[in-house]
């Protein structure tokens, strides 16, 4: 540990917000990378299955792997 | 070898094969950003000059890393969409420009935060800054003009041909530290040689690169699998993959 406390962690021997700042921004957009991907996944998930009942016009065949909606 | 290659660029295929691959990408990348992050912050001993400040190091490199990756595999699977027609090559190639961009921003924000305490100013038009800044100027351009088409064929090959034009940058950006020493300095980190740095600081670096790697890996194949349904919705495959998943 580099640290002898959290105070001293946090102020990280004075430079503290610049550390804090560029961790944070990195945290925050890898982040919203993951959560933009989620959402992208959910709104195609919703339109497919609403299509699915609509009822396509394909006869039912053999969909290899098809192991998530 | 071709059946493979033909195998990977069929999206069904792709679609499939890429579920199985993902969690373990996802999971490589957690613990290891994890770790490093860990690691970095807490236990990694303050450099003798920079104090705490050089724990910026372990999200900028990585960041930095990636923003050269991205943008080379980006002119890469534009290279083979182009000459083999691959059109999972473009889809991958759509997804990576924002994640791109993404790096590219959080190496330009945390070398300017970590700028300040170190060299007394954010900004100064140096080589390495001024290249990673065209850099994300590239990622944006290729986004935008893949957008400004109202054909999708057209905007694939113009975005294409824009990455692999830009790829040029690339070099422009590693001997950057050399060719014009200003103000950025050298690299400290290579393949080749031993690391300027000791042990403990250069491992979680290490660690947190390869981490930022697999979370690029884990979140085009994710993106890419939405982009091949967002493309593919009318084809048959698509509709009984909806169909069995009721």
């Amino acid at each position: 540990m580099a640290f002898s406390s959290l105070g001293a962690f946090f102020a990280m021997g004075g430079h503290g917000p610049y550390v804090w700042a560029a961790w944070g921004v990195t945290a925050l957009l890898m982040a919203a990378c993951v959560i933009h991907a989620r959402i992208e996944r959910r709104q195609l998930a919703r339109v497919l299955t609403r299509r699915a009942r609509r009822g396509g016009t394909s006869q039912p065949h053999q969909a290899s792997h098809a192991d998530d909606p | 070898m071709w059946t493979f290659i033909h195998k990977w660029g069929s999206p069904k295929w792709f679609y499939a094969m890429s579920a199985r691959v993902q969690p373990w990408c996802w999971a490589a990348a957690l613990i290891l950003i994890a770790l490093g992050t860990v690691w970095g912050l807490a236990f990694a001993p303050a450099d003798y000059q920079q104090g705490d400040s050089f724990r910026i190091i372990y999200v900028h490199v990585p960041a930095a890393f990636l923003a050269q990756s991205v943008f080379v595999s980006m002119a890469a699977a534009s290279l083979v969409f182009m000459v083999w027609k691959i059109k999972v090559a473009d889809m991958a190639a759509t997804v990576m420009a924002p994640f791109g961009a993404v790096m590219t921003f959080v190496a330009l924000f945390s070398g300017a935060v970590w700028g300040v305490p170190t060299w007394g100013t954010w900004w100064m038009w140096d080589a390495r800054l001024t290249s990673m800044l065209i850099l994300l100027f590239l990622f944006l351009g290729v986004i935008a003009l893949r957008g400004a088409f109202t054909s999708r064929d057209g905007g694939s090959k113009a975005a294409s041909v824009l990455a692999m034009v830009g790829v040029i940058n690339i070099p422009i950006i590693k001997y950057s530290v050399d060719w014009w020493f200003t103000l950025h300095q050298s690299s400290t980190f290579s393949v080749t040689s031993r690391p300027a740095m000791p042990t403990e600081m250069w491992l979680p670096l290490l660690i947190m690169v390869l981490g930022f790697y697999c979370f690029f890996i884990a979140l085009t194949l994710m993106r890419t699998r939405s982009e091949i349904l967002r493309r593919e919705i009318n084809k048959r495959w698509v509709m009984d993959l909806a169909k069995e998943a009721r």
